[in-house]
């Protein structure tokens, strides 16, 4: 069978690649939303690598609200991005700064 | 090198590539596309992991629901892509230092003693009839009643502000007044006139 370790790296490498995309994509906001599902992705792979491995349910359960909580942000998120596009006409980060103070 | 372990790899090597492609290809429609290829091989690594029902999950709710909506908003917005990606290469440095730093530290942990293959044995495989939804489900309904309601309050909350955020009014729509239409009296508006035959 497949060792923990190997579920773990993997969770880290796709984790790393999520925040390369936070820096390297920081003027797109849809890539940044899209990072963050990543991220939640890698930290979930983990919570089941465990929850299997140390054969405790709960990992399980954490990994259920991971999934509620990300798919509200992503529809409230997405929501903000429509309002945003329709009134500025731009999703570019670096033209939303009217609350500069 | 047993079957699961080739599977393993393949799974996890389409995932890095497709999660490599998310945040460097151009066009953000691919991006969702490779998101999704990232979806659904993680889903089939959580089947490889027992957790049968969390895997259709993420199939059915994320990559059916959640990236589908993705999808849609981004094929809806018309972007233009070329001062979204300046200061790509600026950046580009940093991020590749910064992620290979992450993963260094997690390798370094998750391949100090503790978590050496032989230190933590790969458990049995589950008995024949059991059933992960069931285990899951009787955990959910007993122990995480109260979490189980506050996640479906998260998402009323989800709902209502997704749709008051973009529900607008447009000054040209015409639509009718149900309360005045409730109220109107027959004086208002009909008027009988007596008046003597025409000859």
């Amino acid at each position: 069978m497949i060792p923990l370790s190997h579920y773990l790296v993997l969770g880290a490498i796709l984790f790393g690649l999520s925040v390369a995309g936070i820096f390297l994509n920081r003027k797109n906001v849809i890539i940044l939303l899209m990072s963050i599902e990543l991220m939640l992705l890698a930290v979930n792979t983990n919570f089941v690598a465990f929850s299997h491995h140390l054969g405790d349910m709960t990992g399980q359960v954490f990994v259920f609200f991971i999934l509620t909580v990300a798919a509200a942000e992503a529809a409230i998120g997405l929501a903000i991005l429509v309002v945003l596009f329709r009134n500025r006409n731009t999703i570019n980060v670096a033209d939303l700064d009217t609350m500069k103070g | 090198m047993d079957i699961y372990l080739v599977l393993f790899w393949l799974f996890s090597a389409v995932a890095v590539f497709a999660a490599l492609r998310v945040i460097t290809v151009r066009n953000p429609v691919h991006a969702v596309l490779f998101l999704v290829l990232t979806f659904f091989t993680c889903a089939a690594l959580w089947m490889l992991l027992e957790a049968e029902f969390l895997a259709i999950v993420l199939v059915l709710v994320y990559v059916g629901a959640v990236m589908v909506l993705f999808l849609f908003v981004v094929m809806m917005l018309d972007i233009n892509v070329a001062p979204v990606r300046e200061g790509f290469i600026q950046y580009l440095p940093l991020a590749a230092t910064v992620a290979v730093i992450v993963v260094v530290e997690m390798a370094l942990v998750v391949g100090s003693k503790t978590f050496r293959p032989n230190q933590m044995a790969a458990p049995a495989p589950a008995a024949a009839g059991a059933s992960n939804t069931e285990e899951l489900g009787v955990l959910l309904y007993t122990k995480y009643l109260y979490h189980f309601e506050i996640a479906a309050a998260i998402l009323l909350v989800a709902i209502i502000a997704a749709i008051a955020l973009t529900m607008r009014k447009r000054p040209q729509t015409k639509y009718q007044n149900p309360a005045q239409q409730v109220q109107v009296r027959k004086q208002d508006r009909l008027k009988i006139i007596k008046m003597e035959p025409e000859k």
